[in-house]
């Protein structure tokens, strides 16, 4: 009695949370899809017209959906290939003993903590700045050109700062997974000679597989959405060199005012993410039957 | 002998280890120190990490000429409001799927879980036509209620995650006592799981905090957070590095001191329980 009284009252707890997410989900989804089929810009109100597949025939034919599809993929491998390498050797080193191990692991990890707008002006001003930057200045120094980062290379200064932000995140959760080796396996190694190689493609890497998994797929999704740091530091130029997807739909509906345009870039942009999300909710899902 | 190798070695990780997360700090750092410089100083063609002449007239400047304190106040309300809420909705259901689990309880994680996957711009358009037309736009009411939404799941995740651990049998034995469900929640789940709540708390204050998606684009002047409010210095260069440096400073030592507390429950959270 007192069990069906509790498991009802435990549905009742649930509601608040299920109907918020629901209605947070569903209403502006449904909205942006029943917008994506109509002939729809904000500076002519009333003048709204069903018209099919239209929007996504232009967004999709677009070359600039294709340079920004393309950047985004860019950015998002980029940064994995970055933040994976670099994370993963930060998480060696810090595993080792070493002396002020907390100290690092703080200058480590602050990046994170550092929201993206004041990063990416630090980065674009203070230090890629091609007058007054300090890699300006230590170029200088060299005797060499500096390098003009955003007009040159913008895809790839986002890229740089973007990683630095994310390093300290992936740094950590390999850290965390390090940590957990077995160190007898290690020591069993070493007494049959493995080097250090074999020692890291042969125990450790196997062990780390499911964190990596979870950085990447973690990454992928935050990574997809980057927006601050785009538009603080290029505004997606020159051209569209430097805008993802993202950043072109916000152009397109908020900039242009092209709701129905922007609608269908949204949904496309739904479809992509939830490619990535089957892969994770799989991850995920295992570990909870653990 | 090997005892001498082994301090060698460990002499030697060390000094890597330092040179490379010297490295990584090293812009944080810079800006702390270009925010005690004169401008002129700033943007030196030789610049100096320690011997110029401190000064404070940056922080006076920016505290003078803009409504820091407002953006700060700002920042202040939309992540600890937001928190504060989303613990008040997510505590229940965490509460409910952790001890009275169904066979749903995990499906029902999962799609929560799913919503933290749908990309902002998927909704973009309604959220910001629906604040138009509700009177939401730039106001801190308004983006309370989207970062609650958007950090939910995290809250609901991390809390489940934390009251799993709890034995069902303590909660049973207050049950036998005669508590009801809201005496159990508040006096004997709150003060056993305080420790991850806390963590909880703290990490959506440091998410909310440095969000800059919706903050950036449903904000003017009123309702902007620090995240708006710096990206209002991304105007065309000009001798203006130590200002920035000083408003930055402003705007991420709080949550830095913070996040520094919090760094075992940011693996934990922001991989959903995927690696402790």
């Amino acid at each position: 009695m007192a069990t069906t009284n509790s498991r009802a009252l435990a549905r009742l707890m649930l509601v608040p949370s299920v109907v918020l997410l629901l209605a947070w989900m569903l209403v502006p989804l449904c909205m942006t899809l029943y917008f994506s089929f109509l002939d729809y810009n904000l500076l002519s109100p009333g003048t709204e017209e069903f018209i099919g597949f239209m929007n996504y025939e232009f967004f999709l034919t677009d070359p600039a959906f294709f340079e920004s599809f393309f950047n985004t993929l860019l950015l998002v491998g980029g940064v994995l290939l970055i933040t994976l390498g670099g994370g993963i050797g930060l998480a060696i080193l810090l595993d080792q003993a070493i002396w002020g191990r907390n100290y690092v692991r703080i200058m480590v990890l602050a990046p994170f903590f550092v929201m993206p707008t004041v990063s990416a002006l630090v980065w674009k001003n203070m230090l890629m700045n091609p007058v007054n930057g300090l890699f300006a200045h230590f170029a200088n120094w060299l005797g060499m050109t500096p390098i003009d980062f955003f007009a040159q290379i913008p895809l790839l200064s986002i890229i740089v700062i973007v990683s630095w932000q994310w390093l300290p995140f992936a740094a950590l959760i390999l850290l965390t997974a390090i940590q957990s080796l077995d160190r007898e396996q290690l020591e069993a190694a070493d007494l049959d000679g493995a080097g250090p190689f074999s020692k890291f493609y042969y125990i450790v890497l196997p062990h780390l597989s499911r964190a990596i998994t979870a950085v990447i797929l973690i990454e992928t999704i935050f990574l997809l959405s980057i927006f601050a740091e785009i538009l603080v530091t290029t505004s997606g130029g020159p051209g569209y060199a430097s805008t993802n997807i993202t950043y072109l739909i916000y152009t397109q509906s908020l900039l242009q005012f092209d709701v129905g345009g922007g609608s269908a870039g949204g949904i496309v942009a739904v479809i992509i993410a939830n490619i990535v999300a089957i892969f994770l909710m799989r991850l995920i899902g295992k570990n909870l039957e653990d | 002998m090997a005892n001498n190798n082994s301090i060698k070695t460990k002499l030697i990780y060390t000094f890597i280890a330092w040179t490379i997360s010297g490295l990584i700090f090293f812009p944080i750092l810079w800006t702390l120190i270009t925010s005690f410089k004169t401008e002129a100083e700033a943007i030196s063609a030789s610049p100096s990490l320690f011997m110029f002449d401190w000064t404070l007239e940056n922080y006076e400047d920016v505290l003078a000429r803009s409504p820091y304190f407002n953006h700060f106040w700002n920042s202040i309300v939309i992540s600890i409001g937001s928190s504060i809420l989303g613990l008040l909705i997510a505590i229940p259901a965490a509460w409910s799927m952790a001890f009275v689990q169904t066979k749903r309880t995990k499906n029902l994680l999962m799609w929560m879980l799913s919503t933290k996957m749908l990309p902002p711009v998927g909704v973009l358009i309604p959220i910001y036509l629906l604040f138009r037309d509700f009177g939401l736009l730039d106001t801190k009411v308004g983006l309370v209620i989207v970062m609650t939404l958007i950090n939910l799941p995290i809250m609901v995740w991390m809390l489940y995650t934390y009251f799993r651990e709890i034995p069902n049998e303590v909660l049973e034995a207050a049950r036998m006592d005669g508590a009801s469900i809201g005496e159990e929640i508040l006096y004997v789940l709150l003060p056993i799981a305080l420790p991850g709540i806390a963590s909880t708390l703290l990490l959506n204050v440091i998410l909310a905090w440095n969000e800059a998606f919706w903050t950036l684009i449903l904000t003017a002047a009123n309702a902007a957070p620090l995240t708006a409010f710096i990206a209002s210095y991304s105007s065309p260069e000009g001798l203006f590095y130590a200002k920035l440096s000083a408003a930055s400073a402003m705007a991420i030592v709080p949550i830095l001191i913070l996040g520094w507390f919090s760094q075992k429950q940011l693996v934990r959270g922001l991989s959903f329980g995927a690696v402790k």
